[in-house]
This record gives C-alpha cells, sequence and structure tokens, in this order.
C-alpha cells in the first residue's frame, strides 16, 4: 500500500506539486491526467524516490506504514529493485543501446534476485512471453536499435516487472507509439495488473486511453490534484472547471465537422495557457483561465471538499449557499 | 568481415604505404652527404666514391625506395653508422623499453583518467567536481619534462626512495620496475589529466540520457549505474582520445628516456640524429609512424566491439 498525504515539492521557483493525497492499494488502476506541467511527472518521481535533490519534500509518503518521505537513497534503492517499477514515454532511447535486450532485463533479477545465468535467462524468456513478445528467445539476444518501437516498450514492460513489482507506474507510456500499437500496450498493461494484482499508475495526457485503462483517476493542473474519483464517475459528470474544460476539448469523432447553418464546427478550448511555476496563482492555480473565477481564487488555496476532494472555491460556494 | 573492417583495412595500409614514402623522400632530399659523414672530412674522393656505390646511393631513387621497403618488410633496415650494427638489432634491443614505458602509461593513465571523470561526472557541480577539475587543468599545463624534473627531486634526490635515472636491465626485475615509476608517473599525469577532462564531460552527456533513469528507476547503485551504464555508452570518444594518447606517449617517450636515462628507442633516435645516423633516424621515424597508425587502427576495430549501432550502419 503506497498512501500520499500532502504531499508538496517544493523548488526555489515554486512548488511543482502541492498537496497532494493518493491511496495505491494492490491490484489499484489509478490514471493521472493533465497538461504538461501540471505535476505529473513529479507525483510519479514521489513514488519513486527520484525527486531531483534540489527540491524540499513535506508532508507524509508511507509504503505499507513505512514513512518514506526523507527516506535516505539506498534505502529507496531498495524499494525500487522489488517493490516500484517504472516505465517511461521514449521506448526509443529507454533502453541501453550497448546491451543486449534479454541481458537488461536479466540484470534486475541477477542483482536483486540473485539468480544464475540461466535461471535468468528463462524468467527473461517467460515474461517475454507474458508481455507479448513473438519468438522470445530470439528476440532476447537482440539489441534495442534492431526491435520496433512497440516491442522496445514490451521489453521495458518486462524490464519493469523483472522482480515482480507490487506497483507499476507507467508514465505516458504510449504516447510516443502508434494509435492501434498504443492500444495493445494500453490493454496489456490492464491485463498485467489484473493477473499479477499489481498497482497501476497510468500517467497520461490521452484520456481515452485512462478511461480504458483505469478505475480510479486523479486529475491534475499546476501541481494540484483538482478532483480525484472513479473514472466513470469524474469523467461522466466532471466536477471541477478544469476537468469540464478537458473533457470539452476532446474531439468527439461521431459529431458533425460542421455547425447546421453550415460553419465549420470549433472545438471549445480553455483559454490561456498554463503558466510557468513562478508565475502560478498563490490559491487556485487555475485562476485566470476558469469560467467561474470568484474573487478569493487568486489568494486562497481552495481545501479539497467532497466525494471527489475538489478543489474549487465556485463549487464549494454552491455546495454551502 | 563486414564493408567497415575490410574499407579500415584498406585504409591502414594505404596510411602506411603514404607514410614510408613520405619518410624516405624527407630522409632523402636532406642536404649532406652520407658519405662524408661516415668516412669524415679527410676521406679521400675515390673512397667517397667507393663507399657511396657501397650504400647503393648511386642506384636510382625508385629502386633505392624499393630496396628499402623490401628489407623493411623482412625486418632489414641496413647498417647503422654510428654503432655499426643492423639497425634491426639497435631496435630489438631497445624495444621493449619504450613498449614498456608508453603501454605502463596507457595503463596507469586510463586508471587515473577514468576514476577522476567518474568521480567528477557524477560529483557534477559540487566541490568534488570542481578540485578535481581544477587539478586536472594544472595536470594539463604542466609539461611533461618540467613534472618528470620536479618528480625526480622530490621522490630521488630528496626521499631518495626511486632511482632518479638510468637502467641496469631486465635481469633485477624489481629494480628494472623502480626505475620505470617515475617515467611512467610522469608520462600518465599529463595524458590522464586530459583524458579525465573527456571522461567527465562524455559521462554527463550519458548520463541525461533516459536509458540512465531507467536503469535508476531499476534499484541499482550509483556506481553499478556508473560502471555498467554510463561509462561504456561513453567509451566512443574516450577512446577516440585513447587511440591519440597512446601515439603521444610513444613519441612522449623521446623526452621521457633523454630525461630519466633510459636506453629506448626514443633515447636512441636522439643520438642517431646527433650522429647523422641515416638508415637508424629513418628506420625509427618509420617505426613511430607505424605504431601510431596501427593504435588509430585498433582504435576503429574497437569501435565497432564497442557499439553494436555501428555495425549495422557501416
Amino acid at each position: 500500500m503506497f498512501e500520499m498525504h500532502e504531499m508538496t515539492v517544493r523548488f526555489s521557483i515554486g512548488d511543482a506539486l502541492r498537496d497532494a493525497s493518493l491511496r495505491i492499494a494492490p491490484g489499484d488502476r489509478l490514471g493521472i491526467v493533465g497538461e504538461s506541467g501540471s505535476g505529473k511527472s513529479m507525483l510519479a518521481a514521489c513514488l519513486m524516490g527520484m525527486v531531483p535533490q534540489s527540491a524540499t519534500l513535506s508532508g507524509r509518503l508511507t509504503i505499507d506504514g513505512t514513512d518514506m518521505t526523507h527516506a535516505a537513497e539506498d534505502l529507496w534503492q531498495t524499494i525500487r529493485a522489488r517493490r516500484a517499477a517504472m516505465i517511461f514515454q521514449e521506448p526509443m532511447s529507454a533502453l541501453n543501446p550497448l546491451r543486449r535486450v534479454g541481458d537488461t532485463v536479466a540484470e534486475p533479477m541477477r542483482v536483486h534476485l540473485g539468480l544464475g545465468k540461466a535461471q535468468a535467462r528463462a524468467r527473461v524468456q517467460a515474461l517475454f512471453e507474458e508481455v507479448g513478445i513473438p519468438d522470445p528467445s530470439a528476440r532476447l539476444r537482440m539489441f534495442p536499435h534492431e526491435l520496433s518501437g512497440g516491442q522496445r516498450q514490451r521489453v521495458l514492460i518486462a524490464l519493469a516487472l523483472a522482480c515482480d513489482p507490487e506497483l507499476l507506474i507507467a508514465d505516458e507510456p504510449t504516447t510516443a507509439l502508434d494509435a492501434n500499437v498504443a492500444l495493445k500496450i494500453t490493454d496489456l498493461l490492464v491485463h498485467l495488473s489484473q493477473s499479477r494484482n499489481m498497482a497501476l499508475v497510468f500517467i497520461s495526457h490521452d484520456l481515452a486511453a485512462v478511461a480504458r485503462a483505469t478505475t480510479e483517476i486523479a486529475v491534475m493542473y499546476g501541481g494540484d490534484i483538482v478532483e480525484r474519483g472513479p473514472t466513470a464517475a469524474v469523467l461522466g459528470t466532471p466536477a471541477h472547471p478544469y476537468t469540464q474544460g478537458l473533457l470539452a476539448a476532446r474531439p468527439d469523432p461521431r459529431a458533425m465537422p460542421r455547425e447546421a447553418d453550415g460553419s465549420r464546427r470549433r472545438l471549445p478550448t480553455i483559454p490561456g495557457s498554463v503558466p510557468p511555476l513562478q508565475a502560478m496563482a498563490k490559491g487556485c492555480r487555475f485562476t485566470g483561465r476558469c469560467a467561474v473565477e470568484r474573487s478569493e481564487c487568486a489568494s486562497v488555496k481552495p481545501v479539497p471538499t467532497g466525494p471527489r476532494h475538489t478543489t474549487c472555491h465556485a463549487l464549494l460556494h454552491e455546495e454551502t449557499p | 568481415m563486414s564493408y567497415f573492417l575490410l574499407r579500415r583495412t584498406i585504409g591502414f595500409l594505404a596510411t602506411l604505404v603514404a607514410v614510408s614514402v613520405v619518410v624516405f623522400a624527407v630522409m632523402n632530399v636532406l642536404p649532406g652527404d652520407p658519405a662524408l659523414t661516415i668516412l669524415g672530412l679527410d676521406a679521400t674522393d675515390d673512397a667517397l666514391a667507393a663507399l657511396r656505390d657501397d650504400l647503393g646511393l648511386n642506384d636510382p631513387l625508385l629502386a633505392r625506395y624499393f630496396g628499402w621497403v623490401a628489407g623493411a618488410l623482412v625486418g632489414d633496415f641496413g647498417t647503422s653508422h654510428s654503432f655499426r650494427v643492423p639497425v634491426a638489432e639497435l631496435i630489438a634491443e631497445r624495444l621493449p623499453m619504450t613498449l614498456s614505458l608508453a603501454v605502463a602509461g596507457m595503463i596507469l593513465t586510463l586508471i587515473i583518467a577514468l576514476t577522476v571523470g567518474i568521480y567528477a561526472a557524477s560529483h557534477h557541480g559540487k566541490p568534488g567536481d570542481w578540485i578535481t577539475m581544477f587539478l586536472s587543468q594544472l595536470g594539463i599545463a604542466i609539461p611533461a619534462f618540467w613534472l618528470s624534473i620536479l618528480l625526480v627531486l622530490l621522490f630521488a634526490v630528496n626521499l631518495r626512495w626511486l632511482p632518479p635515472g638510468g637502467f641496469a636491465g631486465w635481469s633485477d626485475p624489481v629494480a628494472a620496475m623502480r626505475s620505470l615509476v617515475l617515467p611512467t608517473v610522469a608520462l600518465a599525469l599529463v595524458q590522464s589529466a586530459v583524458l579525465a577532462r573527456v571522461t567527465r564531460s562524455s559521462a554527463l552527456e550519458v548520463m541525461r540520457q533516459d536509458f540512465t533513469r531507467t536503469a535508476r528507476a531499476s534499484g541499482f547503485s550509483q556506481r553499478r549505474i556508473l560502471w555498467r551504464h554510463v561509462l561504456p555508452n561513453a567509451l566512443v570518444p574516450i577512446v577516440t582520445i585513447v587511440g591519440m594518447q597512446f601515439a603521444a606517449l610513444v613519441t612522449g617517450t623521446i623526452v621521457i628516456e633523454n630525461v630519466f636515462y633510459l636506453p629506448g628507442l626514443g633515447r636512441l633516435i636522439f643520438q642517431s640524429i646527433a650522429n647523422r645516423d641515416l638508415p637508424t633516424v629513418q628506420a625509427l621515424v618509420m617505426l613511430f609512424a607505424v605504431i601510431v597508425v596501427t593504435a588509430n587502427f585498433v582504435v576503429d576495430l574497437l569501435y565497432v566491439l564497442i557499439d553494436p549501432r555501428l555495425k549495422a550502419r557501416t
């Protein structure tokens, strides 16, 4: 069980993550959505103990009750070795180009589990089969440059699974892939999470992929988790104005490309863009782009409210008239 | 053999031919009469003519070139004018000294440079990085011969730990090693200062790449990530410099052997030039050139061993 309570990651220019609270139990599938710079990857870095050294952490992060907030690097190494694993966006560059992929996947087994050469090889072969790499015994002798993007991402998934982690964090795992390969990788991650009872944190800005892969979702903006809850509920009836804007900005393939009067139909957009960290409002960080903004939004940080822990002054006002 | 290796091998052989032409041409357009040098100013015209005939100096240039190359290929470089023995014998006697110095210098250079370079890279932006890079800057600025003199003053004259120079032969291996310590250190310190900087910047470049993050996410220790993942990927620029440095070490022995009074090729070439011993100088210049060209050829072969992508691309 990974638990985060009001985690803040502070840099000299501002907070990259602010008061984030989460619970990840075995088998959970949690989606994290938001634009670039929303703090998605910083949240993942917190869970892996890979926050840059220049940052200051506050709040509380526990793994099975053990406080890891200020844990030393060697303690985090044991977590990354056996319990939490991560795959990244760029399968092209995330594999050591000088090593055969079989050796890359075998390395953590040999180092962390103490397996011999033959044992590790058999295990790599079984893992390659599990993640859907055809002809594993031939593939494990190949170098990364000899594989396609989808195959490389499967190798990285196999690497992440090498020591049977309880938690797999997938940071934009499908962004660099073709649409139908992306779909297969998404389904593979869901399948692995179910068959291994492994928690999955699926980070993406692709709402369709998150809807397909996860049961819970957390929406992030500017370092804040603005809303979280069951995926279907949050995407069906978004509560936070940012989530509403995000969903409205999604192209609907069934919609007609033109309005009744013949004019080209335009997608709604959220006005403005994400400000840089040092220019973020002190209060609600969506201030300035929000349609239901109130006078206190810029200066007062909204308290998470209701079943979805929504951080919005307007909603608070509605609910308590 | 792949196309890459074939192309490099042809390039290697062509370079050797070109080097031999240049060396021969330079030696033979030099002013001065070898016969006069050998016999001295008092020699009679008849004696000079006879010696010129004997040395083959009256043959056409092309014939003399091919004669020299044909001889060199079977290890016959002619006879030294000043030592009155075959040049090949002189070389065979002194090559072990120079090669030992160069190889030991190279090994020491690698040990120092890789350790310091990786240390500096892993302490990027911290005092450990600044201090080692300041020291390496200092090392680059110091000439090897001056460093040699300092080392002799400190370790031989003041502390009396090691001999100041000279060489008593290989029959006493411990004494032989002791005489080689200071020259090796003098050769290696300057070279490792350069190589440490190359190692550091190449390692920093690799540490920014995604697969280093993957290794970290796999729970490996910092030490394992640096030596097993970062260093191999940082090797291509390092090996390039090492190839050039090996050449610099071999030629650097000319200075070092003279400072430490060691009977190697460097001292031999120095004496031969002073004695106008043309066949010896010609053979030695060719030999140094062959070592340099070979070192670069070996570097080309190492690239393929290091990076499997090169094999695919070429």
